[in-house]
C-alpha cells in the first residue's frame, strides 16, 4: 500500500489545495517553499523547534483520561490530549514557533499574522518577543471590540494591533488584509498564518508544524491503553488541531478520524461556519481551492458561530480532500451542544476548555455513549476556555 | 485579428499609446455603469477594464476594496456585470472590453457558462487576478478556442523563467504590474519599471501596458513613454467614490481629458 504523500509539488491535494494568488505573491510563496523544504529536514533547525517547543511551550502535552466524563456518559473510555497546558494555551502556539523559527532563517525581521478571536495573534506576538521579530497582526474591527483582553495581551508582548475595516471585518477580512501587506512589504516580511489555509506550501507547512500533537499520542496512547484510539475527534475551522493529530494517523486506517465543524444556530438555518457538513460547493479563496461558504455568484457570505476560532467560510483544502475520499468524516456540532459539553467538562473534570474545542468534547459525548467500554475515544483538547469566559457568562446572563 | 490586437496596430500606426481606464461594474450603482463607459470612451479610452465585484479581493487596495463593497450593496456580481458589458457592447461595436476579476465568482457560475454568457456579450478579454498560469491552462485553452484573449500579470518580482510560462499562455496583451503591493499604492519608480519593460520586451512581441500605480498625468506620460499601454484604475475609482451623481460623468471626462492629453502630447507634437 502506498503511503500518504499529498500535497503534490504545486500544493494539490486531489483537486483541493493550490496556488491561488496574483503574480504579486508568487516569488514569495516560490522562495517560502524552497526554504522550508530545505529547512524541515535540518538537523539544527529541527533541533532548535524541539528546543523551543520543550523548553518554551512545555512540550510534550500529556494524554489524560477523563475517568468522571467516561462514567456520566457511559460507553468508550475518552481521553483527551492536552494542548491547552501548552505556553498560550492552546495548539496555535506549535505552528507559531516553527514559522517564526523559519522567519529567522531567512533573515526576515518583521513578521506579520492574521487573527480572529486573537489566539494565533498572542501565539505570534509571543514567539515574535522570544525571537526579537517585530510583529504585526491583523484583525477584523469587529472582533478587535469583542475580544479586547487578547488586543491587550498582544500589546503588551510588543505587537502593533492593526484593526480592519474593510467586508465583513472579521477573521476572512484580516487574513486579506495580511496578505496584502505581504505583498507590499514582501522583501523584509514573513506571514505567518495561524492555520492549515492560504497557498502552497501553507496548509502543508503548518500540517506539518501542529502534527508533533499526533506524533505525541502516537507514542502515548499505547503507553495508556496498549493500543491507538479507536476514533480521534477534533474541532475544525480552518483545521490547524485536527489536521496536526490526523496527519500521523492518515496511513493507519484502523483509527477513525472525524473533524467537528461549527453548526452554529444549525445547518439548515444558513447560521453556521461548517462548509464540509452542510456540502457547501467548491471555490477558492485565500490561495487554495475547498469547500467553501459562498452564494451562487460567488461571493463568500458570512458565517456564524459562538467561537470565533472556528468563524471561517473555508476549511483548509486538505480536509477537503479527506472528506472527499473517504478518510476522515465531518459533522456539525451547534452553538448549545457545544456549550452544554463546556459546563460538562468544567465541571465534570475540573478544566475549563476553549468554546472551539467543545464542539469536539460535544460530538466524542454523542459517540462514545454509543460504544463499548473496551474502546478509545482521544479527543484533540486544543485550547484551554479562559478566553471565552465572557462570551459564556453572556451568554448566561451574567454579568462579570 | 481580435479587436485588442486591432486597437493596439491601429494606436502604433498613430504613434500613439494605449488609454486603458480600470472601474468596478455597479460603482456608484448599476444604471450608472454603462454611462460611465461611454463616456469613458469618449474622453479617449482606447479600451475598458470592468472590474467584476467580489467579497475578498485580496490584490486590491482600499479604493478598489470599497467600489466591490459598493456594487455588492448595489447586488451586482459576476452575472450583472456581464449584462452591463453587453448593454455598453450593443452601441460600441468598436472599444475592446476586458472584465477583471478574482477565480472565485468565475467557477461559482461555471467556467464553461461564464465563457458562453462572455461570448454572447462580445467581451474581448479576461484578467483573472488569482490564476496564475499553473492553475489556469484549461480555462485559458478554453478562452483561446472561443477566441477570448487571457491577459495576464507580470510582476516587478517575476522572474525570465515564469516570464516565459507566463508569455506561453497569454494572448491579447500583458499588463505590467509597476509596484510590489496592492492597487493603488505608492508611486512607481519610472526608471526601475523602464528597465522591467525592457527586459520583457526581449522575450516577446506582446504589446505591453503597464499599471497599478499611475495616479496622474504625469506618471501617466512617463508610463506611455515606456509602454503600449497606460492602464489607470484607482484614481478613477477614487472619482467614483468622491463625485455626486450629477458631476460623476463630467469629473470622469475632465480626469481622462488630462491624462490623455499627457500621454499623447510626444506623437502630437512630433506629427
Amino acid at each position: 500500500m502506498q503511503a500518504y504523500d499529498l500535497p503534490d509539488n504545486f500544493g494539490h491535494f486531489g483537486q483541493f489545495g493550490g496556488t491561488f494568488v496574483a503574480e504579486t505573491l508568487i516569488e514569495a510563496l516560490d522562495e517560502l517553499r524552497d526554504m522550508y523544504e530545505k529547512y524541515k529536514n535540518d538537523p539544527e533547525f529541527l533541533a532548535e523547534f524541539n528546543h523551543d517547543l520543550k523548553h518554551f511551550v512545555g512540550r510534550p502535552s500529556p494524554i489524560y483520561f477523563a475517568e468522571r466524563l467516561t462514567k456520566k456518559i457511559g460507553g468508550a473510555k475518552i481521553y483527551l490530549k492536552r494542548e491547552d497546558l501548552n505556553h498560550t494555551g492552546a495548539h496555535k502556539v506549535n505552528n507559531t514557533v516553527g514559522q517564526a523559527l523559519l522567519a529567522k532563517k531567512m533573515g526576515k525581521p518583521r513578521v506579520i499574522a492574521e487573527t480572529g478571536a486573537g489566539q494565533h495573534g498572542v501565539a505570534t506576538a509571543t514567539i515574535a518577543a522570544r525571537l526579537g521579530l517585530e510583529c504585526v497582526v491583523y484583525m477584523g474591527s469587529e472582533d478587535v471590540k469583542r475580544q479586547s483582553p487578547n488586543v491587550y495581551r498582544m500589546k503588551l508582548l510588543g505587537a502593533t494591533v492593526i484593526p480592519v475595516e474593510s467586508g465583513s471585518k472579521t477573521l476572512k477580512d484580516a487574513l486579506n488584509e495580511a496578505l496584502r501587506d505581504w505583498v507590499t512589504n514582501v522583501s523584509n516580511t514573513f506571514y505567518i498564518i495561524g492555520t492549515v489555509a492560504g497557498p502552497h506550501p501553507y496548509p502543508m507547512m503548518v500540517r506539518d508544524f501542529n502534527s508533533v500533537v499526533g506524533k505525541e499520542c502516537k507514542v502515548q496512547m499505547p503507553e495508556l491503553e496498549n493500543k491507538q484510539p479507536d476514533v480521534i475527534v477534533a474541532c475544525v475551522g480552518g483545521g490547524s488541531n485536527a489536521m496536526g493529530i490526523f496527519y500521523p494517523y492518515i496511513d493507519d486506517k484502523s483509527v477513525k478520524l472525524v473533524g467537528v465543524e461549527a453548526a452554529g444556530d444549525g445547518i439548515e438555518t444558513g447560521k453556521h461556519a461548517a462548509p464540509l457538513t452542510s456540502n457547501s460547493p467548491i471555490g477558492v479563496l485565500h490561495g487554495n481551492r475547498t469547500y467553501l461558504m459562498q452564494n451562487s455568484e460567488g461571493q463568500i457570505i458570512e458565517t456564524h458561530s459562538v467561537s470565533a476560532g472556528l468563524d471561517y467560510p473555508g476549511v483548509g483544502p486538505e480536509h477537503s480532500w479527506l472528506k472527499d475520499s473517504g478518510r476522515a468524516s465531518y459533522v456539525g456540532i451547534t452553538d448549545k451542544e457545544a456549550l452544554a459539553a463546556f459546563h460538562n467538562l468544567c465541571l465534570v473534570e475540573g478544566i475549563i476548555p476553549a468554546l472551539e474545542t467543545s464542539h469536539a468534547l460535544a460530538h466524542a459525548e454523542k459517540i462514545a455513549a454509543k460504544m463499548s467500554p473496551d474502546e478509545v475515544v482521544l479527543v484533540n483538547l486544543s485550547g484551554r476556555g479562559d478566553k471565552d469566559i465572557n462570551t459564556v457568562a453572556d451568554i448566561s446572563g451574567i454579568s462579570i | 485579428m481580435s479587436r485588442i490586437q486591432a486597437t493596439f496596430k491601429s494606436l502604433k500606426n498613430k504613434k500613439q499609446k494605449a488609454l486603458v481606464p480600470f472601474f468596478t461594474a455597479g460603482d456608484p450603482h448599476p444604471g450608472k455603469t454603462v454611462e460611465i463607459m461611454n463616456a469613458l470612451v469618449d474622453s479617449g479610452a482606447d479600451m475598458i477594464e470592468l472590474g467584476i465585484p467580489f467579497s475578498d479581493p485580496m490584490a486590491d487596495g482600499p479604493v478598489i476594496q470599497r467600489a466591490s463593497e459598493r456594487a455588492l450593496k448595489n447586488s451586482v456580481g459576476i452575472t450583472t456585470t456581464i449584462k452591463l458589458a453587453a448593454e455598453f457592447r450593443k452601441n460600441n461595436k468598436m472599444t475592446p472590453l476586458i472584465l477583471m476579476g478574482y477565480a472565485n465568482p468565475i467557477e461559482a457560475i461555471g467556467i464553461d457558462n461564464f465563457i458562453s454568457l462572455i461570448k454572447n456579450a462580445d467581451i474581448d478579454g479576461v484578467i483573472t487576478v488569482d490564476y496564475p498560469p499553473e492553475e489556469s491552462v484549461q480555462f485559458v485553452k478554453k478562452l483561446k478556442e472561443n477566441n477570448i484573449d487571457s491577459i495576464f500579470l507580470i510582476s516587478p518580482t517575476t522572474d525570465d523563467k515564469r516570464l516565459k510560462l507566463i508569455i506561453n499562455q497569454a494572448t491579447g496583451f500583458l499588463y505590467y504590474v509597476s509596484l510590489k503591493g496592492v492597487t493603488g499604492s505608492a508611486n512607481i519608480d519610472i526608471k526601475e519599471v523602464s528597465e522591467k519593460v525592457k527586459n520583457i520586451k526581449t522575450f516577446t512581441d506582446l504589446p505591453l501596458g503597464v499599471g497599478f500605480g499611475v495616479r496622474d498625468a504625469k506618471t501617466a506620460k512617463e508610463v506611455a513613454e515606456i509602454s503600449d499601454a497606460v492602464v489607470i484604475g484607482s484614481r478613477i475609482v477614487q472619482e467614483i467614490e468622491n463625485s455626486n451623481d450629477k458631476d460623476l460623468i463630467n469629473n470622469i471626462r475632465n480626469l481622462m481629458v488630462e491624462i490623455k492629453s499627457s500621454i499623447n502630447k510626444n506623437s502630437e507634437t512630433s506629427e
